[in-house]
């Protein structure tokens, strides 16, 4: 991994090329060197592996969620460009695609996951991580991964969604194909894609209107059909968004913020201390590891970007997770600091496209951090942390714990 | 640079000095002052940066868009007539001397 200044491709002299492969094994397991190497190379790097440019400052990371109409969506936010390539799925009606199309579409899932509407889902989500406290409290030793990060979500969010209980196993391994499939044609991917029928059916079966359980969010989207908004043709794919992307990341959110709060004593202590800290541990969580580590755009313009000429049609990768530990933007980025003023991060991306799902994961994140702090005195590591490999996300795979109660 | 004077819920107040074309929001957290969270970072999707506008600077306030509307309905604190979110106030020269008032939660 060495970054070579000798200039290469016409018009882009200026731009360093990196002999990085971001969505490799060995760059997962430890990607913070990398990440480093890749901010301190330049503004905007190419890299030779995947014929792509990459931004891993949080200027340009920000610049360029900042700017749809010269990054643009619409080709695909992974590698695969979708004016070259057939997706490997229907496109997402929201995620990829552009305004004005994506503006309305966009409108819809912002009305259905508003800061109104977890007012009213607030008390339930409370109720669960109570409940889940008391399971783990019975446990004492177990995984903070399956009986935690994934029992949580899980016990609230399909319900959430009005998905039927059955089949809500497809759902983690559906998440996952989709997050793979942003990566290159890597091993990853490819196995990820082959074992993605079954998976793809169950959703495409859950999203249609009669599947979806009166007062969910799966119905609100559907009701959306009568008023005109939206068409009933677009109605299931916009349901399909929140299961793609609803679950697989608070796990890791949560994941993240337990894994945290696990290894540094001293702000899981500061959390039970003020319990009104818990809102903000997560979101630190959430800049500090990143569980959405990248997402591409696609140029529609030849474009200069920090002095770097980028020509129309190239895929730009942009490392949030690195942008979020930006030494220019942040004071001891490395730190997981709870009272860190963590706004402007960009774990939930930023502009237009930032996560329509924010205000889910928040209360998530904080109802069952608040629950643990309350009722909980000391979690400790037991076991060696597994990792789980994505090409998108970033999270682990188990996480050995015992709890001491408060 | 035009400033604003942001009181808080006890009646102390903090008057902030804002940058080249920031919004109310920016210059309030670039300053680190506590009651303004923006969770969002100022995209107008999460509504953590509620303010109360006095009112004699209501009328000279960029008018609401939908999205902002929509967001002051589920503000932690109750939403009044002079609610607005700061990061959709951009500051211009003619806001300079804006006062607003800061709400008991914003989460």
């Amino acid at each position: 991994m060495t970054a070579s200044g000798s200039p290469v491709s016409p018009g882009s002299a200026a731009v360093p090329h990196l002999d990085v492969d971001p969505f490799a094994m060995d760059f997962f397991a430890d990607p913070y060197p990398t990440h480093e190497l890749l901010r301190e190379a330049g503004p905007v790097v190419y890299l030779d592996k995947w014929s792509v440019y990459g931004v891993a400052r949080y200027a340009e990371v920000h610049a360029v969620l900042n700017d749809p109409a010269t990054f643009c969506s619409s080709r695909g936010v992974g590698l695969s460009d979708f004016k070259k390539e057939t997706p490997w799925r229907p496109p997402s009606l929201i995620l990829e695609a552009d305004p004005p199309a994506h503006t309305r579409t966009r409108a819809v899932l912002s009305k259905v996951l508003s800061p109104t509407v977890m007012k009213q889902v607030r008390d339930r989500f409370v109720a669960a991580a109570e409940a889940r406290v008391d399971a783990l409290l019975e446990k004492r030793s177990f995984d903070a991964i399956a009986d935690l990060a994934e029992a949580y979500p899980l016990s609230i969010f399909p319900d959430a969604l009005g998905l039927k209980p059955e089949g809500r196993e497809h759902l983690i391994p559906y998440a996952s194909v989709v997050f793979n499939a942003f990566g290159p044609p890597n091993q990853l991917r490819q196995e990820a894609i082959e074992r993605s029928a079954p998976h793809q059916a169950y959703v495409a079966e859950q999203c249609q209107r009669e599947n979806l359980a009166p007062g969910g969010f799966g119905a609100c989207i559907h009701a959306r059909v009568d008023d005109g908004e939206i068409t009933a043709t677009e109605a299931p794919l916009l349901v399909r968004s929140l299961l793609s992307a609803g679950l697989d990341t608070t796990v890791n959110g949560i994941g993240a913020a337990v894994y945290c709060l696990a290894r540094f004593a001293d702000q899981w202590q500061r959390l039970r201390e003020d319990l009104s800290l818990a809102r903000a541990a997560f979101e630190e969580a959430v800049r500090f590891e990143s569980p959405v580590q990248t997402f591409f755009r696609t140029t529609t313009r030849e474009v200069e970007l920090s002095g770097a000429k980028i020509g129309e049609g190239e895929k730009v990768l942009m490392f949030l997770a690195a942008a979020n530990r930006d030494p220019r933007r942040w004071d001891k980025p490395d730190s997981y600091d709870i009272t860190r003023r963590t706004s402007g991060h960009v774990g939930f991306g930023s502009g237009i496209h930032m996560c329509v799902g924010q205000l889910v994961a928040r209360l998530e994140g904080e109802v069952m951090l608040m629950a643990l702090a309350r009722r909980i005195a000391k979690i400790e590591i037991t076991g060696d942390p597994k990792r789980r490999f994505n090409n998108t996300l970033r999270g682990l795979d188990s996480l050995p714990v015992t709890i001491t109660p408060a | 640079m035009p400033a604003i004077t942001f009181i808080h819920p006890d009646g102390k107040f903090d008057r902030v000095e804002t940058g080249d074309g920031e919004s109310a929001m920016q210059a309030a957290t670039r300053h680190g002052l506590d009651g303004i969270l923006a969770e969002c970072g100022g995209n107008a999707m999460c509504a953590t940066c509620h303010v109360y506008v006095d009112e004699s600077w209501l009328t000279r306030l960029p008018d609401m868009a939908d999205d902002e509307d929509a967001l002051l309905d589920g503000t932690a604190s109750e939403r009044l007539p002079n609610s607005r979110l700061s990061c959709q106030i951009h500051v211009t020269p003619a806001l300079d001397g804006l006062v607003v008032k800061l709400p008991e939660r914003q989460v």
